[in-house]
């Protein structure tokens, strides 16, 4: 089932937690809500799941309205990051609860039920388990429990918010490359919320990207990746190293420093700019002509698999008290072994791959 | 081989446990003994005769059966007010949840008082409550004269609080309430409203979220709160003297009769019938106690 919401506003008192969303969720696929905390991406959740209303806006269900219509009437699939399964009940049950209270005409017989629980708890591979109680389970186990509790009653779609906010991080891999391959086999519309850029990265057809009540970005979720829109959308879905400067030119002035820069920013000469450079799109000099690239000093080296880490530091933003900044810089282990760093040297840093974004005054 | 010496984790267990032993011992135990052993002085033919004679019995009855009731009715009762008190939001909430406390504050008999003048014949609610019938008589006629002629009908209806088994209900209603309100409002605070959200979501309505979820993780608290209540009524006695009007064989409760042979220097007799209180209510507790920890250790296996 495709969703749809329009021009969705909603406040809480004085605070606007969502304002003037506008979206789509296409038919089967797999969609994150992606921002930080506080974005407001859960309380959209709950206003297509129908468990929170919308001040203005609207959603349409397969393009049907579904203002009108209770939770209860929606068929959505609803998982809490904190499982919410019913403590006195067996796993068995739980995942009946739903065809349990189904109205008597349209309540299936007992044997379609256990059957129907069985298939569902083989496909979260958790069968052995049916006559524990919630208690007696793992995070992760709880967590498949509660999703096959939600598709026991056929969802259209199914809406997961947090899912694996609160498993470990091993568990928390295992559980998502299991997700995403329960979505191809069920191909059900699924829009999952989350905070964790790789979770979305890994596991999502689509990302939205949220921000402060509003959609920052949206698309494949190779594209965004590969092409932040903002400089929020830039900074949040990865690791970044900050250059606030000026363009000057061709080259990006920081400080007394310049950087050559690659491709011209739509921006023009002499007006602030904010920078970014993933940590594997910088490169360290050590004898460079001085005003070529940003000064700093190395911090701290480490490997890790092929490829080596390298803190460093700046020197203070000129005119702040400010501490200084910190640096993270990914080389190849062959490029660490030619430089031959040793804590404390002063080094330059260079980029061909900046990418420049006016300074959103606001963030 | 050395031995080595069991730590446990919590230090003081020995002394703490000897201090609870010989804590209750002094409070609960010692005192409740002499009365068993002060009974037992009697013959056991004149123990049974004193604890058996009719007067006694219809004792017994109008106390455990009131208490039960009024324990009954306030689990009902309470748990809607603590639900109304967590679920929502309302003007003067903290002073009706103050009120709740009142029954406890309030001295036992001026609770007594305050309800004989409530509910006496010529008190404020007392005079409707017993002419109830021609009231609701004069009021038929009066919104529908054609019904005039269920009134000879209406009018027996009359109500008698005071001095009757039902005015020893009201109070023990009155003083038991706190007791379901406070164990169950915690409980009810604590849980979570995402399982109520995931019923509704699996499709369920209302009510069956709260038969199949809601009330399954208060039965616990529910009980507790019935047998705290339940304790308080059957050794009520300052508020229910007043209004029972103890008539003998009709409204006189079990703790009065103990009074009464105090007054009469039977000493022995008292204690007699305390101990048969004693023994029925330890083993009613005790089975409320049981039902509870089962149902507990139900809830509990999720954690």
């Amino acid at each position: 089932m495709s969703i749809e919401v329009h021009g969705i506003r909603k406040t809480f008192g004085r605070f606007v937690a969502l304002d003037a969303i506008s979206l789509e969720f296409p038919t089967g696929e797999l969609i994150a809500l992606l921002g930080p905390s506080g974005c407001g991406k859960t309380t959209l959740l709950r206003i297509i799941a129908g468990l929170e209303f919308a001040d203005v806006g609207r959603v349409l269900f397969d393009g049907e309205d579904a203002a009108q219509r209770d939770v209860r009437e929606r068929q959505v699939g609803f998982v809490f990051q904190h499982y919410a399964l019913f403590r006195h009940m067996s796993v068995f049950e739980n995942v009946a609860f739903g065809l349990r209270v189904k109205p008597r005409k349209q309540r299936p017989p007992e044997s379609f039920i256990k059957r129907r629980v069985y298939e569902l708890l083989d496909l979260v591979q958790l069968g052995w388990l049916a006559h524990r109680y919630p208690a007696q389970l793992s995070g992760g186990q709880r967590q498949r429990i509660a999703l096959a509790r939600a598709l026991a009653v056929e969802p259209r779609v199914l809406l997961l918010d947090e899912p694996f906010g609160s498993l470990d991080a091993k568990v928390r891999k295992e559980l998502r490359q299991w997700l995403r391959r329960l979505h191809d086999e069920l191909h059900i519309t699924s829009i999952f919320v989350t905070h964790d850029q790789d979770e979305a990265i890994e596991v999502a057809d689509r990302v939205v990207l949220m921000n402060k009540g509003r959609v920052e970005q949206t698309g494949p979720t190779q594209d965004v990746y590969e092409h932040p829109a903002t400089a929020f959308a830039y900074s949040f879905l990865g690791a970044v190293n900050r250059f606030p400067g000026r363009v000057d030119g061709g080259s990006l002035r920081v400080g007394d420093a310049t950087v050559p820069l690659a491709e011209c920013p739509g921006v023009g000469g002499g007006e602030e700019v904010i920078a970014f450079a993933r940590p594997h799109e910088l490169d360290i000099v050590v004898n460079g002509d001085a005003g070529e690239g940003v000064p700093a000093s190395v911090r701290r080296i480490f490997i890790s698999g092929a490829v080596a880490r390298v803190e460093l530091t700046g020197d203070p933003p000129s005119g702040e008290a400010a501490e200084p900044r910190r640096f993270e810089v990914e080389i190849t282990r062959e490029r660490l072994g030619q430089l031959n760093l040793q804590p404390g040297q002063a080094v330059r840093l260079t980029s061909s791959r900046l990418r420049v974004f006016p300074v959103d005054r606001q963030s | 081989m050395a031995q080595v010496r069991a730590h446990r984790v919590l230090p003081g267990f020995g002394l703490s446990m000897g201090y609870t032993v010989a804590y209750l011992s002094l409070v609960v135990l010692i005192p409740l003994s002499a009365v068993f052993i002060r009974s037992a002085s009697l013959s056991p033919d004149a123990l049974w005769a004193a604890v058996t004679s009719p007067r006694v019995m219809a004792s017994y009855r109008l106390s455990f059966g009131a208490s039960l009731l009024a324990a009954a009715i306030n689990t009902v009762f309470g748990f809607l007010l603590a639900w109304s008190l967590v679920r929502y939001r309302f003007p003067a909430k903290r002073i009706v949840d103050a009120l709740v406390d009142l029954p406890f504050a309030l001295p036992t008999a001026v609770a007594g008082i305050a309800l004989t003048a409530l509910y006496a014949r010529n008190g404020w609610l007392g005079q409707y409550l017993e002419n109830l019938g021609s009231k609701l008589a004069a009021a038929l006629v009066y919104l529908y004269p054609g019904g005039a002629w269920l009134g000879p009908y209406l009018e027996p209806l009359s109500i008698k609080v005071a001095f009757t088994p039902l005015g020893v209900l009201v109070a023990l209603v009155f003083i038991g309430l706190p007791f379901v309100v406070r164990t169950v409002q915690p409980v009810l605070d604590d849980l979570d409203t995402e399982l109520e959200e995931t019923a509704a979501s699996l499709g369920a309505r209302r009510w069956q979220t709260m038969r199949r979820v809601v009330l399954p993780t208060l039965i616990p608290a529910l009980l507790t709160g019935f047998a705290l209540a339940f304790a308080r009524a059957v050794g009520e006695y300052g508020s229910v003297i007043f209004i029972a009007g103890n008539l003998p064989m009709v409204s006189e409760i079990t703790p009065l009769i103990i009074i009464t042979k105090l007054e009469q220097y039977d000493y022995v007799g008292a204690t007699a019938v305390a101990a048969v209180m004693l023994v029925v209510s330890f083993v009613l507790l005790f089975t409320i106690n049981g039902l509870q920890s089962w149902t507990d250790r139900r809830v509990a296996k999720v954690g």
